[in-house]
């Protein structure tokens, strides 16, 4: 267990140092000229030069690339090119929205997808079932901005025009300054994200479930006379929850480390927006640092997931 | 007279590398599921291979044509030896030896038409143009049995028996000399198995071929081999021609064999004894010392589970008729104490 | 040989195109991909039907006094946007650019994805680790963080878009590709390929690749609507194909600016969008049956869902 533990950190520590690298690499290999994306076109020669020293960008790449990974092994990820802010507390600033909604819209997906993939396995092929399974594919399909524009339009913005401003977008309410407006500004980006997550979410139970209900036990079981409701929720459902589990884990992670589009919809101040604003400004530190952190996130959520599956089925570790 | 040897076994290995599960505590963690084979096979004939399952027949068979490389050990394929050939040294060889598979199902790909399958020999080893090559098939496909306007159909269409019919097909493409049969009847309807069995004994005829020929039916090989080898746990037990084997068996191993295939003659039946082996079979992860068979056998002593038995003649046999036991049976002796139940069928 | 017909077995591709062509949905499907395909062909037709190019904007009739686009009418079918540019025109010219993405990436990324799966399945041991390995890394990228700092280094386009999206989904095919070559590698057929003398070339052209073809057309189908997706996405963020050329995507950017005076910028690039990607996938889930009545798990393919 402690081997197989080790392995796995091993390899998730690997996975971020190769990230890392990959972006180091792009942006800082590549020949480029950062000095001048730091400085503007309009900057003489004096000046990019002062750049240059200040930032190290005059040493070889690989004294550079040591600086770079001993700087982030301290936990030290710069200085945004833009604001000079550190990039750590720009993180720590944006981490409660991003995460706020990671949590919110996960609980949402997990109660929305699979209590309809239960829904629709229980009945299957029924008009409940071809109902939810096309509405599943439906949501499945969109790409999540377009949920977002489309919940903004129809639940904003027309409640807006009628008189009801329920749920207006573009701003961040902490949970510890008023629980009610933190989930006001919360709920339409939670859905968005809900929606999509939750019918893919839907798929996968459905299909673990239909699988399981074809199965030997579940016969016996029903022979046995116990009630459907209890066939389902209780025995069928525990066997289909592993793959959602291990989605779940992977979603998680993923969605911690900023859900991009979401954010950017809705202008919430979350890791994703900031990476994106950072990206067209090309503010190479922050660009990074986040990058690394929502990769960590991802193998944080991945040695999660297997460590609990191994927990629970012994064979996964010996593979 | 002896005929000249084709194929020579000389203390063949094959072991296989097994996950050691912590909480069963098990010694090996390499199963043997060849321990140290020897045979011949001769040109022409039929060697008979049998033993129950896992007794390491088909991991044997494998070993000849080379689909598994043995360990330790030599195999000779007409006086050279192929045991480490690489892939590009055993082609000409692959020409001469052939193998048919037991299922009829699993053998032949679903996703290709069969006579892209039969003519998968020609396209390999580079015979002939692409419209000869089809008349060869068709030809092929008359000569088993089959209905050569059949060429484009696939798997699927053809019926167990008719799918091993284009397996055969396909092994006997490039004529070659040895044809190993893996159990190549035991997954088909008993009618059907006799039909195979004829077509196989034809074209031993018309092709001049040798038959390793493997099975746990014992009254299938009775009825088309020459010699019998007996196998149990990676070991051979016996070797015989085959009336010598069914009539005088001196292994005790053969004996209870022998005695569970079923009589159908209501005389036979009579004086039918059955001999029910008691204990377990041994798992070859962890087998038995001395003779492997000592732990389930009527008559073993403390020398059997200290030395293992050589596989030489034995009570007078000659050289065609050797049995690895300390303690075969002898003429008219027949196989039964306290420690074995009889019964009379 | 006498002259007797040719007789043709009914392989189990044409068995799955019948149970194909029986299924009322995938038809739907099919009709709606091809009308999108016209539409995709015939947009400079279109254009010269109206009189109004893509690029060109008409800031006399297509916006009203106070600079706001023009709704729906007989001049501009569609409405305008922010612009004064013909809604209808752009999302013509939309379609070809994510029917050709959406295509062109989803078959780049499983013919890598199949290339890679048959060649680490089959070979096993140091190859199959460290192919596999190399998949699990790229699984492990966080995909639209990466996609868009490449793309603001690289400098946005339309082969770029293809090769990062394509770049992001081989792997999953890949994985699944790898697991059914290796339980395909242990069967019957393959071992009488090898007693024959076939070579790893041939086994895997000849003899895996046929078997697996079936999973890889169905992953290269629903590839289609999660590549026109992350397209979308990335025209979204201003990282896909630049302006001024049309996509679907980078109309629905100009949607969030103006979706309060203006609902058709929003509704018919996002009817579009929905329509093409949702014909997309109950096209793959048909083909998915088809070629496997039996098979009933769900396929989660890359940049759907999550963010």
């Amino acid at each position: 267990m402690i081997g197989f533990l080790l392995r796995r950190i091993a390899w998730g520590a690997l996975v971020v140092w190769l990230v890392a690298t990959l972006v180091f690499v792009v942006y800082f290999a590549v020949p480029r000229d950062v000095a001048r994306l730091i400085a503007g076109r309009q900057a003489s020669e004096e000046t990019l030069a002062v750049v240059r020293a200040r930032l190290g960008l005059d040493q070889p790449i690989l004294v550079q690339y040591g600086r770079f990974i001993g700087r982030l092994v301290h936990g030290d990820l710069g200085e945004s090119f833009i604001t000079q802010e550190s990039v750590v507390s720009i993180v720590a600033r944006d981490i409660p929205v991003s995460a706020s909604l990671a949590l919110g819209g996960s609980v949402l997906w997990l109660l929305m997808g699979v209590g309809a993939g239960v829904v629709a396995a229980a009945r299957p092929r029924s008009r409940t079932d071809r109902s939810i399974t096309a509405g599943a594919l439906f949501f499945y399909s969109m790409p999540t901005f377009l949920v977002g524009q489309l919940l903004l339009f129809f639940l904003f913005f027309q409640l807006y025009r009628a008189g009801f401003e329920f749920f207006p977008p573009g701003s961040y309410v902490p949970f510890t300054e008023s629980p009610l407006q933190w989930a006001r500004f919360l709920i339409l980006p939670w859905f968005t994200i809900a929606l999509v997550t939750g019918a893919a979410y839907a798929r996968l139970t459905r299909g673990a479930m239909l699988d399981a209900l074809g199965e030997d036990y579940i016969r016996t079981a029903r022979s046995k006379g116990l009630p459907e409701w209890r066939v389902v929720l209780l025995h069928a459902l525990r066997s289909s929850l592993t793959p959602v589990v291990t989605q779940f884990g992977i979603d998680l992670g993923t969605l911690m480390g900023g859900a991009i589009v979401t954010e950017v919809v809705f202008g919430l101040p979350g890791l994703g927006r900031e990476v994106v604003q950072a990206i067209l400004k090309q503010d190479l530190p922050v660009i990074i640092g986040v990058t690394i952190l929502s990769s960590a996130l991802v193998v944080a959520a991945n040695l999660l997931v297997d460590v609990c599956q191994s927990l629970l089925d012994p064979r996964v570790r010996a593979n | 007279m002896t005929a000249a040897v084709l194929v020579q076994l000389r203390d063949v290995v094959k072991e296989f590398p097994v996950q050691s599960r912590a909480a069963f505590g098990g010694r090996s963690e390499r199963l043997q599921a060849v321990a140290g084979v020897s045979l011949e096979l001769r040109r022409g004939e039929t060697l008979g291979l049998v033993g129950e399952s896992g007794c390491g027949k088909s991991t044997l068979a494998r070993c000849v044509v080379r689909l598994l490389d043995p360990n330790a050990g030599q195999v000779l394929f007409d006086g050279h030896d192929i045991s480490t050939a690489s892939h590009a040294e055993l082609g000409p060889y692959r020409r001469r030896m052939q193998m048919i598979f037991q299922d009829p199902y699993g053998s032949l790909n679903p996703r290709r038409r069969v006579g892209s399958i039969i003519g998968d020999p020609f396209e390999i080893h580079g015979i002939g143009p692409a419209g000869e090559r089809r008349r060869k098939v068709q030809d092929l496909m008359a000569l088993v049995g089959l209905n050569p306007e059949h060429y484009n159909r696939f798997p699927a269409d053809f019926s167990g028996g008719q799918r091993q019919r284009i397996g055969i097909a396909r092994a006997i493409a490039l004529r070659p000399e040895l044809i190993v049969c893996d159990e190549p009847v035991s997954a088909l309807d008993v009618s059907i198995q006799a039909q195979i069995l004829n077509l196989l004994d034809e074209l031993q005829g018309e092709l001049g071929l040798t038959y390793l020929f493997i099975s746990h039916d014992l009254s299938v090989v009775r009825h088309v081999s020459d010699r019998v080898a007996v196998m149990y746990l990676g070991r051979i037990a016996e070797v015989a021609p085959s009336a010598a084997l069914y009539e005088r068996a001196r292994h005790p191993y053969t004996r209870a064999l022998l005695s569970a295939v079923p009589a159908f003659d209501p005389d036979e039946r009579r004086a039918h004894t059955s001999v029910l082996l008691t204990g377990d079979p041994p798992s070859p992860l962890d087998p038995p010392r001395g003779c492997r068979f000592h732990p389930r056998c009527p008559r073993a002593q403390s020398r059997c589970a200290a030395e293992e038995p050589q596989l030489i003649p034995r009570a007078g046999d000659g050289p065609e008729h050797t049995t690895a036991c300390h303690f075969p049976l002898a003429d008219g002796e027949t196989l039964s104490t306290d420690a074995a139940r009889s019964v009379t069928a | 040989m006498s002259a007797v017909p040719r007789i043709r077995g009914r392989g189990p591709w044409e068995l799955a195109f019948e149970r194909l062509r029986r299924d009322r949905a995938a038809i739907a499907s099919v009709i709606t991909i091809l009308f999108a395909l016209v539409v995709a062909l015939a947009a400079p037709m279109l254009a010269q039907l109206t009189g109004h190019s893509p690029i060109e904007q008409f800031t006399e009739t297509g916006l009203s006094p106070t600079g706001i686009p023009v709704g729906p009418g007989r001049e501009f079918w569609l409405g305008t946007d922010g612009l004064g540019r013909d809604v209808l025109v752009r999302i013509a010219y939309g379609t070809r650019i994510s029917l050709l993405v959406g295509v062109l990436a989803s078959g780049l990324a499983v013919l890598i994805g199949a290339i890679v799966g048959i060649a680490a399945g089959w070979h096993g041991g140091a190859v199959d680790t460290f192919l596999s390995r190399f998949m699990d890394v790229v699984l492990s990228l966080p995909f639209l963080v990466l996609a868009l700092a490449l793309a603001a280094l690289v400098g946005p386009g339309l082969g770029v878009s293809i090769f990062l999206i394509a770049f992001f989904s081989w792997a999953s095919v890949g994985r699944i590709v790898r697991a059914e070559a290796r339980a395909i590698r242990e069967r019957e057929y393959v071992q009488a390929a090898r007693a024959l003398g076939a070579g790893s070339a041939r086994i895997m052209f000849i003899e895996i690749l046929p078997v697996v073809s079936a999973t890889v057309i169905v992953y290269a189908t629903l590839l289609i609507p999660s590549s026109i997706a992350f397209e979308a996405t990335l025209s979204f963020l201003g990282l896909g194909v630049p302006p001024p050329t049309p996509t679907w995507g980078n109309m629905l950017t100009d949607a969030m600016a103006y979706y309060k005076v203006a609902w058709w910028l929003l509704l018919f690039p996002g009817a579009a969008l929905l329509g093409i990607t949702y014909a997309f996938n109950v096209l793959g889930d048909s083909v998915r049956d088809a070629l496997d009545p039996r098979h009933d798990q769900t396929i989660g393919a890359a940049g759907g869902g999550v963010g």
